[in-house]
């Protein structure tokens, strides 16, 4: 299932040249929108280009990491769990610990602040799990700008508590019944918001897909927790860890993790969902079972029929239910430096109590995908053997749905 | 090279008329109900024929078209099954333009090459690819100069002088002047920003040009006439499909009524 990464070969890769000036990596990613949204999508580019270099926005970003979210996040050694992974020594890059409860936040505060650069006076949003939508609905409260989220039917349904809290932030919801009514219509109906409002809006996007720029800039505002968590384990360990594991949905904690490390010596591991079982053409995988195509303004790997029709995800995690992944993943699919592999819903439900129960950490079902890889692939480790997780979400607001598949009432 | 699109401007500037056109989505609500209305178009007073190519995931357009799209897929439908349509259509009909408009994803699915050389055997003259920009369109270059299908471009409030020279530079048969920023068939077009656009358009290039999204009145489409080269109509024909209340209709009943319709408006 997992082959091992000929790491010599990316030792001297620049990774900082990519995307290129058009937002390719490789041939993925690009800028696959209608007209009317292109001139406003170069001036985001050119904008973040500027604040890229701006000292200020550098130095508003880290005053809001450190004193809003609560950064740097921990990187905390699970103990009891390390015991049941052959001796190997787990760490969780712990940004369940953020304000909001999940990673999505540092990537919110990041465009936010590009927005108000931009003079935007209206937010829009696109969200799953509702983390993404909680984490733009606070954000906007903070800077007093108008929030409108997106999302599906069924994921409000199954996010009751987000929803909630969203609306409590002063954002308004907007549910969205077309398709599936899930993420992938959420992204289709903010994308249609944007552009019949594009003079006073700004979408933020959640996740590192859509058109360039969005899939490099939320790159950079999550490879903060890369950064930290190399700084943290070369602090506790004196070295760098054997393997990065980290959860696959769009992709954005995942790329935050591992791009700070692409040209170490270091194995890394993307873990899609894989809902009822890869074969049951119930299931997120979109690396494992899609192929190529083009999807809100992107080039990437996509579930889809012979026809091009985008086909429905499936996954028990409404933060992992999308038929498509960032296009920067896709080429490090392509390229051999990452590996793509899945857990099923009843793993990362197994992972879910196991992590509950030994470590006093309820994850969120996104994570727990991850560790259920760990779990799995337990033989292939030894004592020596060192991997740092992101723990990048809580499980608080998985806890209706889950008492519901553990057949609980609450 | 020979291309129904610019044989029918000239012909209709030589004239001195109006061009319009009339889009409807391939197999709505079926595929033999989707071929009567196609053949028919011209005989209602169509000039050019607009035939969407239906996408899972239309993020140009509004629920009209949407709903539109789900229904032909549901029924069926594929670039193959539209394009034996153009075939068929071909058949009895050697002038009228034709102009495939959708999303890159299913015609990248399909295979470019095939593609265009399947359009260019069945006759179909133009292409419009709604989420492809200029920046992205060089997939194509080469096939719509090959096969000599054109790629048509759409022009839209938010386009500026730099983009609107190189985009009319680079397009040919007509630009699709998009009247409202948005989605198709929600918004009302201020007629005199629209008009305002189009002259500044007019300075620039000398290229026929089309007025679409929220069209639907013969009060818009005189004025638009006054300005533009002609108009298309498309989520007010679709609406004619299967009405708001979801009723279904024979196909005898909507052709009717988009007859009636299109009759009103020319």
């Amino acid at each position: 299932m997992l082959k091992k990464t000929n790491l010599k070969k990316f030792r001297k890769f620049n990774f900082k040249k990519f995307p290129d000036k058009n937002g390719r990596f490789g041939n993925f990613g690009g800028r696959f929108v209608a007209e009317t949204l292109m001139p406003l999508l170069l001036s985001v580019q050119k904008e973040y280009e500027k604040a890229k270099k701006s000292k200020k926005f550098k130095d508003e970003l880290d005053y809001y990491f450190k004193h809003y979210i609560g950064r740097p996040s921990p990187l905390y050694f699970a103990e009891r769990l390390s015991k049941k992974l052959n001796n190997a020594k787990i760490y969780f890059k712990r940004d369940e610990l953020n304000h909001t409860g999940a990673h999505k936040i540092n990537n919110c505060i990041g465009q936010v602040l590009l927005a108000k650069r931009m003079g935007k006076k209206r937010i829009v949003a696109e969200t799953g799990a509702g983390q993404h939508g909680l984490a733009t609905a606070t954000v906007c409260a903070l800077f007093d700008l108008e929030c409108v989220v997106y999302m599906g039917e069924t994921d409000i349904k199954r996010q009751a508590p987000n929803v909630f809290k969203m609306k409590l932030l002063g954002a308004k919801i907007n549910p969205v019944k077309s398709g599936t009514s899930t993420l992938k219509d959420a992204m289709n109906e903010a994308l249609r918001d944007w552009v019949s409002n594009v003079n006073d809006t700004f979408y933020v996007i959640g996740t590192v897909a859509g058109p360039h720029p969005y899939p490099m800039m939320v790159r950079d505002f999550q490879s903060v927790i890369g950064i930290e968590a190399k700084k943290q384990i070369l602090g506790l360990e004196k070295r760098l860890p054997d393997f990065l594991v980290a959860c696959i949905g769009g992709g954005s904690n995942a790329l935050g993790l591992f791009y700070p490390f692409l040209n170490d010596n270091v194995e890394i591991i993307g873990v899609e969902a894989g809902g009822k079982g890869i074969n049951t053409g119930k299931h997120a995988a979109s690396i494992s079972k899609g192929k190529p195509g083009f999807l809100h303004g992107n080039h990437t790997y996509l579930l889809q029929n012979e026809d091009g029709q985008i086909e429905d995800a499936h996954s028990i995690s409404a933060g992992l239910d999308y038929p498509g992944i960032g296009p920067e993943h896709a080429w490090l699919k392509e390229i051999g430096r990452v590996s793509y592999v899945n857990a099923t819903d009843q793993e990362a439900l197994e992972a879910f109590k196991l992590c509950t129960r030994m470590e006093g950490i309820i994850p969120a079902l996104e994570p727990a995908h991850a560790l259920s890889f760990l779990l799995k692939n337990k033989k292939k480790f030894n004592s020596k053997t060192l991997i740092i997780m992101n723990m990048c979400g809580r499980g608080d607001k998985d806890i209706f749905s889950i008492s519901k598949h553990l057949g609980v009432e609450i | 090279m020979y291309n129904r699109i610019e044989e029918k401007f000239r012909v209709l500037r030589s004239e001195k008329k109006k061009a319009m056109t009339c889009f409807v989505t391939s197999g709505d609500p079926n595929f033999s109900t989707s071929k009567k209305i196609i053949n028919s178009l011209p005989d209602f007073g169509a000039d050019i024929i607009e035939i969407g190519l239906p996408f899972s995931d239309p993020m140009a357009d509004g629920p009209t078209i949407q709903k539109s799209s789900q229904r032909a897929i549901k029924s069926g439908i594929n670039i193959e099954k539209t394009l034996e349509i153009v075939d068929s259509f071909r058949n009895k009909n050697d002038h009228t333009p034709i102009i495939l408009m959708g999303y890159f994803n299913p015609i990248f699915q399909f295979g470019l090459d095939s593609f265009f050389k399947r359009c260019k055997k069945v006759g179909v003259d133009g292409l419009i690819i709604v989420d492809l920009p200029p920046e992205e369109d060089d997939l194509i270059i080469k096939y719509t100069s090959k096969y000599n299908v054109f790629n048509i471009r759409l022009i839209t409030p938010t386009t500026d002088t730099k983009r609107l020279k190189k985009i009319s530079r680079l397009s040919k048969g007509f630009l699709y002047y998009v009247s409202v920023m948005g989605i198709t068939g929600t918004k009302k077009p201020s007629i005199s920003k629209v008009k305002k656009s189009v002259l500044a358009i007019k300075k620039v290039t000398n290229l026929p040009i089309l007025i679409g999204f929220g069209i639907n009145s013969s009060k818009q489409t005189r004025e638009i006439n006054k300005f533009a080269d002609g108009y298309v109509i498309g989520s007010a024909i679709i609406n004619l499909i299967e009405d708001t209340k979801f009723k279904k209709y024979s196909s005898k009943v909507i052709l009717s009524k988009i007859k009636l319709f299109l009759s009103n408006l020319k």
